[in-house]
């Protein structure tokens, strides 16, 4: 029999065996996927993802001011989202999410968009600026279509925590196969110095039934419940967290054996809520900040518990 | 002339075989020149049939077939909305082949489960438990069991109808003919049943062997070999027999038919049984006893003026009746829904020989067959194993 390459398969099925040694089994957890992806197939490592920012490169203007720029590359990739699933994705930069663009506030950001995907894109980002340079089909630019190029600029407004993705129709389609990222823009002043994550909600229809067939955070079903997310005991975490899932309405963010405070699309400093779980709709952002005050491991995971267990779980390890 | 013919039988030959060389050089040509269209473009096609699904506590376990022209491989599965560790037989199934998938999931008895095996292209196969009960095991005491139903609703209805024997000797012969339309009555009734629940099989299961059509081809296949069967016994039986037997051939072949019908009800039991959709009580028994005795007295009808030897009209009821034994255990413990739709193929085709095997002899005497008393005993016929399965709860 294959197992295709995990444990033996048969082992919860042991739980039902009476006997009073069985009685208490870790069986085999709740991870139910066989087999792991490998993150050399995909050309990016979730557990990379999660604290991989991108400042872009920063120059100063004869005025003293600082200018961003950053270069995205539509392509189309083939991914493996779970264990042995191929995803035919459209990515930015070849990979799911994008990369998380971060910049201060009121800084001059300069994005050139080139098109090597077969369909016309665009990159539309949340946040203050003209409508030239908003991404919209039909309005400025608008689509950049097959083989083309264009540049985005605009200032960094308003602080907080945003979403850049693509705007061509069919949008949803656009958006689901992989065209959307995080983007951060910190406060003039800063906030205060923590261990930072970034994780994207997200989900893949895999047979194209307008649904999702597998749920993640930062696109590789399971990947944090195989690989914890390592943070320190009694350190500060900031954890930016995005939902770009599309077809489901309503998405959320649990934690095991702790609290966090809540600072809503990050755009004040003062939290709002102190909680365990956020829910978010379509395109909302939180931030979160919180510390561990007991080492030991902890899941978080989508309290939408069907997503949770379709690939939308994780654990923290605390060290 | 030996010489001479020699030749002859050599071109004629080479005549014969022409066509085929010729057949296989223009494959190799298109297949050298690479010609378009032996590639299939586009995303492969995944159309797998679940042939069979039985449940452990803890585990369903799954036995597919690849329906479709192109390999698949399975590299995961959702129970409900949810991903499941499972292990496989064969992980990537080509054309034809089968995977038997053993999935971990802490069903709950009654509930329904929905299950996706996910392939490498991210496409999903679905199969349904729409009753979580767990299968029987197939040790001796369920083959047993099986035998016993099969005893109850083939072998013991069919020797009780044959009881029927000694009171249509006692009857006005016209009245005999009555009976004997009335036994084409009830095997057209059987030969549609067959067809229906062949085509439903033929519906449910792997199509790649054939589906529904293989019900007509069974039909055919058992039509012509018991007509060709007939033809042999009758030029041997002509030769040393005296008249009198052809009413015992005429049973025989109704016996053989029956049988072959009760073959068919009895795998539908034993499958039945086996996933756990039947509930074997005693309706059950006394549905399938009241509509089966009806085929005793199908089998008796042809010999009412004979005399046959005990042991021979035992035979006749062990031949229509022990089938439903052999096919519950086959339907039980080796169902496959192509195999199931060919043999209810076979049993209508037997059925329908013996109805034209029959025919000659509900004549009356301006030959027609059709006239007040015949027509009136084949719609009694039709209406009595209409009534009778309305009491079978399947």
């Amino acid at each position: 029999m294959l197992t295709n390459g995990r444990g033996p398969a048969p082992a919860a099925a042991a739980d039902y065996e009476h006997g009073a040694h069985r009685l208490v089994t870790r069986g085999t957890g709740h991870l139910g996927m066989v087999g792991r992806v490998d993150p050399a197939v995909n050309g990016f490592d979730p557990r990379e993802v999660v604290r991989d920012f991108d400042w872009g490169k920063a120059r100063r203007t004869a005025a003293g001011r600082t200018v961003r720029e950053w270069e995205l590359v539509a392509e189309d990739k083939e991914i493996e989202i779970a264990p042995g699933i191929k995803y035919a994705a459209y990515t930015y930069n070849g990979r799911v999410p994008g990369p998380t663009l971060r910049a201060h506030e009121g800084e001059l950001l300069r994005i050139r968009f080139v098109n090597r995907g077969a369909h016309p894109h665009t990159i539309h980002f949340h946040g203050i600026h003209t409508s030239g340079n908003d991404g919209v089909p039909g309005v400025g630019q608008g689509n950049v279509g097959v083989g083309g190029e264009t540049t985005y600029h605009f200032e960094a407004a308003p602080f907080g925590l945003h979403l850049y993705h693509c705007h061509s129709s069919p949008l949803a389609d656009h958006i689901t196969k992989g065209l959307y990222g995080a983007f951060i823009i910190d406060p003039k002043q800063g906030r205060p110095h923590a261990d930072e994550l970034v994780l994207v909600q997200n989900g893949f229809d895999t047979n194209f039934d307008r649904s999702n067939e597998v749920y993640a955070v930062n696109t590789v079903a399971f990947a944090y419940l195989n690989d914890p997310i390592k943070v320190k005991h009694g350190e500060l975490v900031r954890i930016y967290l995005v939902n770009a899932l599309e077809f489901d309405l309503v998405n959320s963010f649990h934690i095991h054996g702790n609290f966090f405070e809540l600072f809503p699309i990050g755009t004040s400093l003062e939290p709002t809520e102190y909680t365990d779980t956020v829910v978010q709709g379509q395109g909302r952002r939180d931030v979160l900040e919180l510390r561990f005050p007991h080492t030991g491991t902890y899941m978080f995971h989508a309290h939408v518990s069907e997503f949770a267990e379709l690939g939308w779980m994780g654990f923290f390890e605390v060290v | 002339m030996e010489a001479r013919a020699l030749p002859v039988r050599r071109s004629s030959w080479l005549s014969g075989i022409l066509p085929l060389i010729l057949l296989g050089g223009a494959i190799l040509l298109f297949v050298g020149l690479d010609a378009p269209g032996l590639e299939r473009r586009g995303i492969p096609i995944e159309d797998v049939a679940v042939e069979r699904t039985t449940l452990r506590p803890g585990v369903i376990e799954l036995r597919l077939r690849n329906d479709g022209p192109d390999p698949v491989r399975i590299e995961q599965v959702v129970v409900n909305d949810r991903f499941t560790n499972f292990s496989q037989t064969h992980q990537t199934v080509g054309r034809l082949g089968s995977d038997k998938l053993t999935i971990i999931h802490p069903w709950v008895e009654g509930e329904a489960y929905e299950i996706a095996m996910v392939t490498a292209t991210g496409g999903t196969i679905g199969a349904e438990v729409p009753v979580a009960t767990e299968s029987p095991q197939a040790d001796a005491g369920f083959f047993g069991l099986m035998a016993l139903i099969g005893l109850y609703v083939g072998v013991i209805p069919v020797a009780i109808g044959m009881l029927w024997l000694p009171w249509i000797r006692q009857i006005d012969p016209r009245w005999i003919q009555f009976v004997l339309a009335l036994t084409v009555g009830l095997l057209a009734f059987l030969a549609i049943d067959a067809v229906l629940e062949g085509l439903e099989f033929a519906g449910e299961g792997a199509k790649v062997f054939g589906g529904q059509g293989l019900v007509f081809m069974g039909g055919v296949v058992s039509y012509l070999l018991l007509a060709g069967v007939d033809a042999w016994v009758r030029s041997r039986g002509a030769k040393n027999r005296a008249s009198g037997v052809s009413g015992m051939r005429v049973a025989l072949l109704i016996a053989l038919g029956i049988g072959m019908h009760n073959l068919g009800e009895g795998l539908a039991i034993g499958s039945s049984y086996a996933i756990g959709a039947l509930a074997l009580g005693a309706t059950l028994v006394v549905g399938f006893a009241l509509h089966n005795t009806t085929e005793g007295l199908a089998v008796v009808a042809p010999i009412a003026r004979d005399t046959p030897p005990l042991r021979r009209l035992i035979g006749l009821g062990v031949l229509a009746g022990a089938p439903a034994v052999v096919g519950a255990w086959i339907g039980a413990s080796a169902f496959d829904t192509s195999l199931a739709a060919f043999l209810f193929g076979l049993g209508a085709g037997a059925i329908a020989q013996v109805i034209v095997q029959l025919a000659p002899s509900i004549r009356d005497r301006n030959g027609s067959v059709l006239n007040p008393l015949t027509t009136g005993g084949l719609l009694t016929g039709l209406a009595l194993m209409y009534v009778t399965a309305l009491a079978i709860p399947v």
